[in-house]
């Protein structure tokens, strides 16, 4: 990788997005995290969070604006060229289930770096290491998926994001499942990560007890316009 | 990985796909069982009769010579005089001649009068001889040379001693019961009508009828057997004759000579030619199950594809955590295909698996039933064809929720709506 420590993980300007001209619209002025900053994201359902990961993740392109990730105009690019960019920079993490059911662990993590086309040796070794700093010790790498507990699924899914050295890792509330005393651990676990492998973490919640983990704070309620509260 | 995934995804979801896995064996084994059946009924069928150049009969239509000649079904509409038969067969272009005398059975099989030059020169398949299996030709006036089928149905033995009846039927009110006949040989299955007839000399056929008139034993004029053989024995008529000629330049000529005879109205045909638009007729129905099964088999198809649409819905989860985790669309559409071509090609492993084991249980009785003799070998260039179709339209069809996965895949982004 080129990653020089100029670059910042992203960067957007003037970000605009709507489904149709006139309705809901969301606005980002401004925004840089640069490697290795965290933020995090607070709003309520509705308020456009889930939006804002698609364009940051490049399923979907912005209506205008611009959107650098680790460099890469985002918005300029195909969609193929945004699969393969967040293939090999960003990881993602869901509220639960992330993982494919059938799937051993250990299948379940080199996704990841199956689609980033990374070496196969190289990424074993370093799943099975991630793995087992997530506290995933090597008798659970070859159970299905769905034994695992919960706890344990997003720490997977945490090792499955942060394989491919991604420099964003996009979490959209991973802790909603979890029960408060394995929140606290999965979020130490996950961020002592990220920070091992230099990557930014963009955290989705609307747990307001969380926000201590974070250097920055962006409310989606002051993003988004016209919308309704529920 | 892909492969994995696959494999993986459909072992997940083994209960429908076992029994779309069942229905599309069914489905092509019975596909490449017609299509086997009829490729070997067919060389069968024209395996019939071989190495003869012309079949003469009494003046009548193509096929129908052709069937009583070669397949003992129908009867003759004349005979033909023997003084005619030794006239032609002496013509310098004929190198043997079969002389064939019909109209007598023997519980329901046809008996046929001949000499001992059919032992000699009647070649079916690719030119294969007669082989007796057992004993020896007649050498007697009332001995009898059994087809393979005649002897294995009815139970008959060397030596034993059978009646022949007057007329075609199974069931016959005039029997030639006074003049038994002795089994002296019994010949190796041939797959032809030839292991349905009772074979016997022309002589034979003569001697039987000399103490009848009209097609009934005449009153109070009873010939025993001894006093038969005393008596001129040379047939008055035959009812057709096979040809082999020395050259096959002559075949055309000859034919002509044969239905421009001038004392006797005579017919001579070509026996493939005859074949041939014997089973033109018959591939009507052939065709017509080979479309049966080609629509069995999409039926199939479809119930798979079905099956997997109905899926998607499921899989939804699936396919956005590996869209999450790099997957372009395409990659979706791919594992949706492979998938499919996976099931296919196992369920056309397994059909072969099925078809060669019924072809092995069946084979012996195709054989004795129909007389129809299958070979075990189903791979052909034709079969080879049937799969990279099957396979083709399998790919095809899944192209369907193929893009079904693709579209919802750049719809639903990351977001899985439950």
């Amino acid at each position: 990788m080129t990653d020089k420590p100029k670059i910042p993980a992203i960067e957007l300007k003037q970000l605009q997005f709507f489904y149709q001209r006139g309705g809901w619209q969301l606005n980002l002025p401004e925004l840089t995290l640069h490697c290795g900053q965290h933020l995090f994201v607070r709003g309520a359902s509705g308020s456009g969070k889930t939006t804002l990961l698609n364009l940051l993740c490049g399923i979907t392109r912005p209506v205008s604006g611009e959107l650098y990730i680790n460099g890469q105009p985002l918005h300029k690019l195909s969609s193929s060229a945004r699969d393969s960019l967040r293939a090999k920079h960003i990881g993602v993490v869901f509220q639960q289930l992330n993982l494919i059911p059938y799937l051993s662990v250990l299948d379940n993590t080199l996704l990841s770096s199956h689609f980033a086309g990374q070496n196969k040796a190289a990424a074993l070794n370093r799943a099975k290491t991630l793995l087992q700093r997530l506290g995933l010790n090597a008798e659970l790498w070859h159970k299905a998926a769905n034994q695992l507990s919960v706890g344990q699924q997003q720490r997977v899914a945490i090792a499955r994001a942060l394989l491919p050295k991604p420099v964003l890792l996009i979490a959209d509330e991973p802790t909603s499942a979890l029960d408060s005393d394995n929140r606290d651990a999965f979020m130490r676990v996950m961020l002592a990560e990220a920070d091992a492998n230099g990557c930014s973490v963009i955290f989705v919640s609307h747990d307001q007890s969380l926000t201590q983990y974070f250097h920055t704070q962006l409310d989606m309620q002051q993003l988004a316009k016209g919308v309704q509260p529920c | 990985m892909l492969m994995k995934l696959a494999r993986l995804s459909l072992w997940n979801r083994r209960g429908t796909v076992l029994m779309t896995w069942l229905s599309l064996t069914i489905s092509i084994a019975l596909l490449l069982g017609i299509d086997h059946l009829r490729t070997e009924a067919k060389s069968s069928f024209t395996s019939t009769v071989s190495g003869t150049d012309l079949i003469v009969g009494a003046r009548s239509g193509q096929l129908n010579l052709l069937l009583y000649s070669v397949f003992r079904i129908g009867n003759a509409t004349a005979n033909i005089s023997w003084p005619t038969y030794q006239r032609i067969i002496k013509h310098p272009q004929i190198d043997w001649a079969i002389p064939i005398s019909l109209g007598d059975s023997h519980r329901g099989y046809r008996v046929m009068g001949t000499n001992s030059d059919y032992f000699k020169h009647y070649r079916y398949a690719n030119s294969q001889p007669l082989v007796l299996a057992q004993g020896e030709p007649f050498a007697q006036v009332f001995d009898t040379v059994l087809g393979a089928e005649v002897a294995l149905k009815l139970g008959y033995k060397l030596g034993e001693q059978i009646e022949l009846s007057h007329g075609v039927g199974a069931v016959s009110f005039s029997q030639h019961k006074d003049k038994p006949f002795t089994v002296v040989g019994i010949l190796a299955a041939t797959g032809t009508p030839v292991d349905q007839t009772v074979h016997v000399s022309l002589e034979a056929i003569e001697a039987i009828h000399l103490d009848w008139q009209q097609g009934a034993p005449m009153p109070g004029r009873q010939l025993s057997s001894e006093q038969v053989l005393a008596m001129d024995l040379t047939p008055k008529s035959i009812t057709a004759f096979m040809l082999g000629l020395k050259s096959r330049m002559a075949t055309f000529t000859l034919q002509r000579q044969i239905n421009e005879f001038k004392n006797e109205p005579l017919s001579a045909i070509l026996p493939g030619v005859a074949l041939a638009e014997l089973w033109q007729m018959l591939s009507m129905v052939e065709n017509l199950l080979l479309l049966i099964s080609l629509l069995v088999l999409l039926a199939a198809l479809v119930g798979m594809i079905t099956t997997l649409l109905a899926s998607m819905k499921e899989r939804q989860r699936e396919m956005a955590i590996l869209r999450a985790a790099g997957a372009h669309p395409w990659y979706l559409f791919v594992l949706i295909q492979v998938e499919v071509l996976l099931v296919t090609l196992l369920s056309m492993l397994s059909a072969a698996a099925l078809l060669l084991l019924s072809l092995y249980l069946l084979q012996d009785r195709l054989a004795a039933d129909f007389g129809l003799f299958i070979s075990l070998n189903i791979i052909k260039l034709n079969t080879l064809y049937w799969a990279g179709g099957i396979l083709l339209l399998s790919a095809l069809l899944a192209t369907l929720p193929g893009i079904l996965a693709y579209r919802k895949a750049l719809a639903d982004g990351l977001t899985v709506r439950l």
